[in-house]
Formats: C-alpha cells, sequence, structure tokens
C-alpha cells in the first residue's frame, strides 16, 4: 500500500525556440522524502525547478500537487497549494529590513495582504513568527538590517528563512549553501533536515556538494541534457557509470 | 493617541517634525495668520495639492508605478463635483452625489487601464497612461456643450460656503467670518482626513506588500501575493484620491476648467513634488506640495523685491528680472534633486544620528 505521492511531473517538457531545455521528464515525490536533483551546469535542474513552481509555463506534459492538475496555475495559486521555492540568485526585497522581508511572507501566509486599513505593525503575531524565523537560521541580530547592505552570506540565509517562513509542503532549495561561509553550512543543512525529518516535508534540493547531497538525500535523481537519466538510492545512482561520466566527469571520490 | 492617527509612521527626524508642524499649523490657522486673498488662495492650493501629490506618491514612491495620468483622475474628480453643481443647481445635494461620482468613474477608468495594462512592462503602462490622459483632454476640449470645452465650467456652490454669507456680522481677529472661511476649511479638513486615510493605507499590511511589489514582484509572486491584484487596487486607490482632490479644487474655485485640472504642465508639477519630497514617504507630499506652490506663487514677487534692490547693479538686476522666475524655479529643482536625490524626507532622515 503507498500512499499518493505529493509531486508528480509527467512528460514534463520545455522548449526554448529548437532547445529543450526539460525533455518529457516523469518523476513523483513522496511526503516526508528528500530528494537530491543532480546534474552538470545546463542539465535544466533549476528551469525544472521553475516549471514545478511555475515562473516558466510548460510546453507538454503536466504537474500535479496532491492528484491535482497545476500545470496552468500562476505562480502565486501555486504557492498557496503548498510549493515553496529558494531561489539560486540571491532574490529579496533589497530596500527593506530583514524582519520585514521575512514578516511579508508571514503575512501572505496568514491571508493579511488586503488588509487596508489596520497598522502593520500591530500584528504582533505575525512579528514574532517572523523573529522565530529569524532565529533559527541565526539571523535575529540582523533583523533592523537592510538586505542590500547585507554580506552575502546572510542573504543566502535569508533567502531559505524566507522559504522557511513560507512554511509549504513541497520545499525547493536551489543550491541553498553556495556562497556560504563554511561554518554556516551545517546551520542550514540541519534546518533542512529538521524540515524533513520533524515536518514531514518533501524536499527537492539542487546541490553540488557530493558530502551535503550523501547526508541529506534518500534518493537521486540525475538530469542530463533536459532529460531524467537515472533516479533511485544515493549509493547506487552515484556508483552508476552514466553518472560518473555526466555528471561527476571524473572517478569516484573518496567517501 | 497621536502615533495611532499617523499609523505608526512618526516623521522619525526632529527638523522633520518641526517643519511638518510649521506647515500643518500655518494651514490650520491661515485665514488669521497671513489675511488676504491671495494668501487664502495659496493655502488652499497647498493643502489639495497635498492630498494629489500623496496619491501620486502612492503610485509611484509606493508601487513604483509610473503613471501619467494622474491629472486625468484629478480632472474627473473636478468635474464630476462641477457638473452636478452646474445641472442641478448649488445644493448640498448635487455638491455630494457629484463628487461620488466623479470618484466612482475615476475607480472604474483606473481599474480598467490597470487590468488591461499592468501585467505588462512598466514602461508599456506609463505610455497606455499618457495616451489615455491625452485623448481624454481632446475629449474634454470637444465635448464643449456639456463641459464648456477650454473656457471650462463656472458655477454655484451652497451659499454657506461662497463670501456673501457671514457666519458672524463683527470680525474675528480682525478676519471676516464668511463662507469663504468655511470653504477653506471645508478644504482644510477634508484634505487632513485624506492625508492620515492614505497615511494609514502606506502603513497597512496592504501598504507594506506594495512595497514588496515594488521591490521585487518576482519575489512577490513566488511567496503568494497575486502581483497584479495589488497594482490595480493601488492605481484605483490613487485615482479615488486624485479625484476626490479634484472635487475639492471644484468647490474652492467655483471653475472647472482644462488649464487648471488637466494640463500636462500639472502633471509634471506633481511628479516634480513627489521627487522634491522624497519618494516613498507620504510627509515627502506635504513638503514638495508646499515648497513648490510657494515657490510658483511667490518667486515672482521676491524677484521683484530682488531686482529693485540691485537695479543699480547692471547684469544681476537683468538676471533676477521677475519675468525670468521660471528660469530660477528650473534652477531651484535642478539643484534640489542634485543635492537631495532622496528627496528633503530621505535626507532628512538619513541625517539623524
Amino acid at each position: 500500500m503507498t500512499e499518493r505521492p505529493i509531486l508528480e511531473t509527467r512528460d514534463l517538457t520545455i522548449r526554448f525556440g529548437g532547445h529543450v531545455a526539460v525533455d518529457h521528464v516523469s518523476c513523483s515525490f513522496d511526503r516526508g522524502t528528500l530528494t537530491a536533483i543532480v546534474g552538470p551546469n545546463g542539465a535544466g535542474k533549476t528551469t525544472y525547478f521553475n516549471l514545478i513552481s511555475g515562473q516558466l509555463k510548460a510546453t507538454g506534459g503536466t504537474v500535479a500537487l496532491n492528484g491535482e492538475d497545476i500545470t496552468r496555475h500562476s505562480v502565486p495559486d501555486r504557492t498557496d497549494r503548498g510549493i515553496g521555492r529558494a531561489f539560486q540568485l540571491t532574490n529579496l526585497f533589497p530596500t527593506l529590513s530583514v524582519r520585514e522581508n521575512v514578516r511579508l511572507v508571514v503575512q501572505s501566509r496568514a491571508r493579511k495582504g488586503f488588509d487596508l486599513f489596520s497598522i502593520a505593525e500591530s500584528h504582533i503575531e505575525l512579528l514574532e513568527r517572523a523573529d522565530h524565523v529569524l532565529a533559527e537560521v541565526r539571523l535575529i541580530d540582523q533583523a533592523e538590517q537592510i538586505v542590500s547592505a547585507l554580506p552575502h552570506g546572510d542573504q543566502r540565509k535569508l533567502e531559505v528563512a524566507l522559504l522557511i517562513a513560507l512554511g509549504p509542503q513541497v520545499l525547493m532549495f536551489d543550491e541553498p549553501t553556495a556562497g556560504m561561509s563554511v561554518d554556516e553550512v551545517p546551520v542550514i543543512l540541519e534546518l533542512i533536515r529538521k524540515l524533513k525529518a520533524d515536518m514531514d516535508r518533501t524536499i527537492l534540493l539542487v546541490e553540488h556538494k557530493m558530502d551535503v547531497i550523501r547526508s541529506l538525500a534518500d534518493r537521486i535523481v540525475v538530469l542530463h541534457n533536459g532529460e531524467l537519466v537515472a533516479d533511485g538510492d544515493p549509493a547506487e545512482v552515484i556508483a552508476l557509470p552514466v553518472v560518473q561520466e555526466a555528471y561527476l566527469g571524473k572517478a569516484p571520490e573518496a567517501a | 493617541m497621536l502615533t495611532r492617527l499617523l499609523s505608526g509612521d512618526t516623521p522619525r527626524s526632529g527638523l522633520l517634525t518641526l517643519l511638518l508642524v510649521a506647515v500643518l499649523i500655518s494651514l490650520a490657522f491661515a485665514p488669521f495668520l497671513f489675511p488676504g486673498t491671495k494668501s487664502l488662495e495659496t493655502a488652499a492650493r497647498i493643502c489639495i495639492f497635498i492630498v494629489l501629490v500623496a496619491s501620486y506618491d502612492l503610485l509611484l514612491g509606493y508601487s513604483g508605478i509610473v503613471s501619467f495620468a494622474h491629472t486625468m483622475f484629478f480632472g474627473i474628480g473636478a468635474y464630476g463635483t462641477a457638473l452636478a453643481l452646474s445641472t442641478s443647481g448649488p445644493s448640498y445635494w448635487s455638491l455630494t452625489w457629484g463628487t461620488l461620482a466623479g470618484a466612482f468613474v475615476a475607480a472604474v477608468f483606473a481599474l480598467a487601464i490597470g487590468l488591461f495594462s499592468l501585467r505588462v512592462k512598466a514602461i508599456f503602462f506609463a505610455m497606455v497612461t499618457l495616451a489615455v490622459a491625452s485623448a481624454f483632454a481632446v475629449f474634454v476640449s470637444q465635448m464643449s456643450w456639456l463641459t464648456g470645452g477650454e473656457d471650462g465650467l463656472n458655477y454655484k456652490i451652497p451659499r454657506e460656503l461662497t463670501p456673501a454669507f457671514k457666519l458672524v456680522n463683527d470680525k474675528v481677529f480682525g478676519v471676516r467670518i464668511n463662507g469663504k472661511l468655511l470653504a477653506y476649511y471645508l478644504v482644510f479638513f477634508a484634505s487632513l482626513t485624506l492625508f492620515l486615510v492614505m497615511l494609514r493605507i502606506v502603513n497597512s499590511p496592504f501598504g507594506r506588500t506594495l512595497k514588496a511589489v515594488r521591490d521585487n514582484a518576482f519575489r512577490a509572486e513566488a511567496i503568494g501575493y497575486k502581483v497584479v491584484w495589488y497594482r490595480t487596487t493601488a492605481t484605483v486607490l490613487s485615482a479615488v484620491m486624485a479625484a476626490l482632490a479634484g472635487s475639492l479644487l471644484a468647490i474652492w474655485l467655483r471653475y472647472t476648467g482644462p488649464a487648471t485640472t488637466l494640463s500636462m504642465e500639472i502633471m509634471i508639477d506633481i511628479l516634480l513634488m513627489v521627487v522634491i519630497g522624497g519618494m516613498g514617504t507620504l510627509y515627502g507630499a506635504v513638503l514638495g506640495a508646499t515648497l513648490f506652490i510657494l515657490a510658483q506663487t511667490y518667486l515672482q514677487n521676491l524677484m521683484g523685491v530682488a531686482a529693485e534692490a540691485t537695479s543699480a547693479v547692471p547684469l544681476v538686476s537683468t538676471l533676477v528680472a521677475p519675468e525670468r522666475w521660471l528660469l530660477w524655479l528650473g534652477v531651484l529643482f535642478i539643484l534640489s534633486v542634485y543635492f537631495f536625490p532622496s528627496g528633503i524626507v530621505g535626507r532628512l532622515r538619513a541625517g539623524r544620528a
């Protein structure tokens, strides 16, 4: 008796002119699992994410969340239904404070966006929730700072904080630790592990660092030239010749 | 209490607070502090333009939307009130329904323009508003049987708001308490209320979301905000506020014509007032409008005095001759934008320790 997958893509395809960036990718993701999506640069990993979260519209195929076809849904509609996304390139609200960035996410979840006549700061519960998330990613001391003045590593942390504050069923992380200092990486990895284990969320993770993948992933999906070329248990997938060749491009590294 | 009235958005700078209080007191007691017709006209104009400029800042500063149709909405409000008063007589009833009808029509126009063009690039929206506003101005000047064309409309307003109506027979502090004074206070309190309402809107969860959409619409969608609806709502709110400001102008002037409401010149003035005051800070609208209108009204007089004083010095007196006031106004703007790129309010707030 298997549970229905949370998220499923079927023959998902997008063409840009003659170039097929994602080519008939069929894949499903179960609740409480963490899937690493790997592949060389230009393999279509981020494009695949964009198709799932709606920033790009598929040329063919479908995306289904909890069995509901969401292929034609807009980005905010998909967010409403439980798909959340952190971006590879930092993508924040630069003129606002760190706290305000997170507060806006919490406010969106509380569906207060069209509240015109109350004072935003008077919604204490939203501020408290925002501060709670900031404490989790260890950004609480920088809460008052304007985002554009924040160091790059902290901006990456805030990127993750926004996704945690959103708290969706499906979380997509696109190289969350890229550009972070060595001592901050474990903080983020621990958060991702907690999201999976304690909160039973489904996580998709694009990552290049093999040690990160080994320590977190239940499963690895390999994309190459837009096609799904391997899918399975991490140890097995890493050992596959096609992966060695296509992704790592070198002999297997020592664990 | 006061903080609540200001929606928690205090000036956050000592000098700024001082300036704002000075403007508030000057406008509140204008008829007594600065007696005379011209100064009362100027004070009323400042009140109305504070609302108009603030409503434009709601778009430009808070939502990052560039629109050239703001004077159209201002005009729709003014013509709504004007037409009601001239067709159904100078009663409060026609004044009310004309104002409401103007605001309603402005809202419908804004909704249509917004839904039609806010999905696409910002530059396209700006061009659409420019085209619609120009077409509307031509339309108004051609429909002379209804709007009076270029001559505009003269009409009567309720008697209690005209100079002919005397509330008290004697002067109070040397000022006649007549209908004109009542009309001024109608303008003043209506403007103050509208300004406080806008201050609340920009500090509400909705206003905060507008800033997020302005900063990064792409990410705002990814955290669940339907960007088009936020932009459209901002456009509609701003249009309604502009229309209400237009109605106040129509009541105050007892005249409505293309030159006082619809001209592109006024549109540029609004833009300058927002930028000089400081975008994205409603208080900027207060200072921008006050300074601009004072300069527009009194620079010529001031220069007349300067020209006379320097009449012995050949070159200087030519430079400050009153007919060159526009040149100096231009120089003042260039300097202010150069030295305060974030506007007066931005500069004052950054200056605090």
